[in-house]
């Protein structure tokens, strides 16, 4: 069948830098480049371009540019290029149109519609660099009060399992077998190292990398991959996850040409299948039933450790939230609109959930309406992209942020979306050792702690602007924010103030 | 309430009349580490929950009553034996160890289970053997002497699931509709009438060959012993075999 679609990008070629060096057709997973020895020339053939700028950034002499194709078609601004794109791929196939990381549709991004308050005349603000600023976080349940012995000077109140965070900013689920055995290894390592955490997600976790294990959040979703008790038990918290802000409702499916002999080791499943994560927990069908699975990660950790529940956010988020609570769970973690994923349905990522903002602001202000705001850590994720949106985020009731992309774009992602396909010019999202080894875990990691420690200091220079010298001070504490260019409803349930008010 | 006889011989009685599960399972762990019983009986069992989840090493439990749900969630290695009936969630994510039941069970039992083995005497519930799983020799199984409600074996991706029929009238068939829906591993027996269109559309049908026999004859002489019937007499009946068409259902769903 001829296919009608027309190359994404175009890849153009300065000849004269040109050295024939082959550097680009040996990087390209795709095998985009091609060089003729006849000819004594590289050839590209730019349908098969994902724009990923993998060759352009390893080209020696920078001779090449790649950049969205320019159609030629009549302009429709109804039918953009996507649609084109999607529908002829669908009608040459038959298929559900895949695709990889968050959702890139210029819903409002209402960090970007949100300002913070400075300190001026009347308060003074708070140099981080010569003054204390605490930014550390503990994640779990906090008692309704405490009692306080006067004859023994102790506290009486047992305090619940609680995991501290150096910063408030946690490596999201990114599982192994989606990223490659290095990136996820490198996670964990600046996790670590920047005295936060790393969520498994579902794949389970290579026992040879349980050295890490205070510093992990270990998964248990739907298709129980690697769970088991010792699993279970070597990490710091564990989270039920029952959705994801990029495809909301429905399950997961790693396809078999992904399941290598390792990642079928740590999944425990047979090489070669599909890795299919059905789309509920069949054991949760109800409030109640969470409750029970809730229970039964507490029973089989000894009540030691936090448990979470990861849901993504929709329309009906803080009621499903205040019952998340009320069922035990110690962490409700959101995952917005924009949050990513390694495959997904396009038309789900695309038009199902609600942005982040939203539903952190309804959910936090409906458990502080029902008193219930201190029984539950609340962890936000979906498109987090620099530190001015965490503290927003942190303002708004966040206790802490999870970011996935951001730490896969520290890693060398260039969000090219093709995660689904399991070639990754940048070794990061694929399970091919000739791609994987192209990411050298230490320097991952380091890209990953120098990301971290420049968000800290920015998080502590905007605190001390405020005049805060503790992020606790500023969580859940909206008059240091203000909404520009936005509509009345949207700044009620942002429960914010308009700029100038 | 909750009253404790600790038998010198290494095991431990509980009356678990209104004992709080937690309260109940700690008791059990208590005993394990304190007194190294390698046994416990519970007696007036209630519906308190995940029995056996939770023990610092694998012993032997015996159930009296009716134990809650999640029976054996986890659960690495003990043998639970429950006389009376399960409830929801038996076996749960249970990665070794052994679960009888002189009775019937409820919903989703063995779900995502990764290893061990479960006998119920009766029938069982929905969505039995769920995403039960298995690598290379782990594999685990389920016997059910009844008949199933509907999905069982549903995406199932390992491991062994044996429905024998044992109670249906002559002519009556199997309950469960859409059996092995979403299959992509593992194996099931049925024994019992039980019609095509009862199939989900990823399992195909065939005869038995001798190492399925051998298979079954090692899970049935379990089931016999548990529950005493005679094995030879049950590997006498018809038994089909039902297995997963393809490895990769959903291979041919997407575009890429």
């Amino acid at each position: 069948m001829l296919s009608t679609l027309l190359p994404e990008f175009k890849i153009e070629r300065d000849d004269s830098r040109c050295i024939r060096c082959q550097v680009c057709v040996r990087q390209c997973g795709f095998d985009t480049h091609k060089y003729d020895e006849d000819d004594d020339a590289v050839y590209a053939a730019e349908e098969k371009c994902v724009g990923c700028q993998r060759c352009a950034v390893m080209c020696p002499t920078n001779a090449l540019t790649i950049k969205p194709h320019d159609y030629g078609y009549r302009p429709n601004a109804n039918w953009s290029k996507d649609h084109f794109r999607e529908l002829s791929r669908q009608a040459e196939s038959g298929g559900v149109v895949l695709t990889g990381s968050g959702n890139d549709k210029p819903y409002r991004i209402y960090w970007d519609h949100i300002v913070l308050n400075a300190s001026q005349v009347t308060n003074p603000s708070i140099d981080p660099l010569r003054e204390p600023m605490e930014l550390k976080t503990y994640l779990g349940r906090k008692p309704d009060k405490i009692e306080y012995d006067p004859e023994t000077k102790q506290i009486k109140t047992e305090m619940p399992p609680q995991v501290m965070i150096e910063v408030p900013v946690i490596f999201s689920a990114l599982s192994y077998g989606a990223i490659s055995y290095n990136a996820w290894k490198s996670l964990l390592q600046a996790a670590k190292q920047a005295g936060t955490l790393c969520n498994t997600g579902e794949g389970g976790w290579p026992m040879e990398l349980r050295e890490y294990s205070n510093r992990v959040i270990a998964q248990c979703a739907s298709g129980r991959f690697g769970v088991d008790v010792e699993y279970l038990n070597s990490a710091s918290i564990v989270e039920i996850k029952i959705g994801q802000g990029a495809k909301p409702g429905i399950g997961g499916h790693l396809p078999g040409e992904k399941v290598s002999s390792d990642v079928s080791l740590t999944r425990m499943i047979p090489e070669g299948t599909d890795a299919l994560s059905p789309a509920p927990q069949h054991d949760i069908y109800s409030i109640e039933d969470l409750s029970m699975l809730i229970y039964a990660l507490k029973e089989a950790t000894n009540y030691e450790k936090p448990i979470s529940v990861k849901i993504a956010a929709v329309h009906n988020a803080a009621a499903i939230a205040s019952g998340m609570v009320r069922a035990g769970a110690d962490i409700i973690a959101l995952d917005g609109i924009r949050g990513g994923t390694g495959a997904a349905p396009k038309i789900i990522r695309d038009n199902v959930g609600i942005p982040i903002e939203l539903a952190l602001a309804s959910v936090d202000k409906r458990l502080r309406d029902e008193g219930i705001r201190n029984q539950a850590s609340l962890l936000v994720a979906g498109g987090f992209r620099n530190s001015g949106d965490v503290i927003k985020a942190i303002a708004l009731g966040a206790d802490a942020v999870y970011i996935g992309t951001a730490a896969l774009v520290a890693m060398g992602c260039t969000i090219c979306q093709k995660c689904y396909t399991g070639i990754c010019n940048w070794g990061i999202c694929t399970q091919d050792p000739y791609l994987s080894k192209r990411l050298n875990p230490e320097i991952a990691t380091r890209r990953l702690v120098n990301m971290v420690k420049g968000w800290s200091l920015e998080i502590k220079e905007m605190l001390g602007g405020m005049g805060i010298n503790a992020i606790e001070s500023l969580r859940g504490n909206r008059h240091h924010l203000r909404g520009v260019g936005l509509e009345q409803w949207e700044l009620d349930v942002l429960g914010i103030k308009g700029a100038g008010m | 309430m909750g009253n404790v006889i600790y038998n010198n011989n290494g095991s431990v009685e509980i009356n678990a009349d209104g004992l709080f599960y937690k309260d109940m399972n700690k008791l059990i762990r208590e005993y394990i580490l304190a007194h190294n019983i390698n046994k416990a009986k519970l007696t007036n069992v209630y519906g308190q929950r995940y029995i056996g989840t939770n023990v610092p090493r694998p012993i032997k439990i015996d159930v009296y009553g009716t134990p809650g749900n999640d029976l054996g969630a986890f659960m690495n290695g003990s043998t639970v034996e429950v006389y009376g009936n399960a409830q929801d969630g038996c076996g749960n994510t249970m990665n070794d160890g052994e679960i009888i039941i002189h009775g019937n069970a409820g919903d989703i039992l063995g779900i995502s289970a990764r290893g061990g083995e479960i006998y119920v005497k009766g029938n069982v519930g929905y969505r039995v053997g769920i995403h039960m799983k298995e690598y290379k020799d782990k594999k685990p199984a389920l016997v059910i002497g009844g008949t199933a409600q509907d999905f069982l074996g549903e995406y199932m991706s390992g491991g062994i699931l044996i429905l024998l029929g044992l109670g249906l009238k002559e002519n009556e068939k199997h309950k469960a509709t859409f059996i092995g829906t979403g299959m992509h591993g593992g194996i099931m027996y049925i024994s019992g009438k039980v019609d095509q269109n009862q199939f989900g559309k990823e399992v195909g049908e065939l005869p038995l060959d001798d190492n399925d026999k051998a298979l079954l004859s090692k899970y049935i002489g379990k089931f016999a012993t548990h529950f005493g019937y005679d094995a030879d007499e049950i590997m006498k009946r018809d038994f089909i075999k039902l297995y997963p068409k393809s490895l990769r259902p959903y291979g041919k769903l997407y575009a890429y």
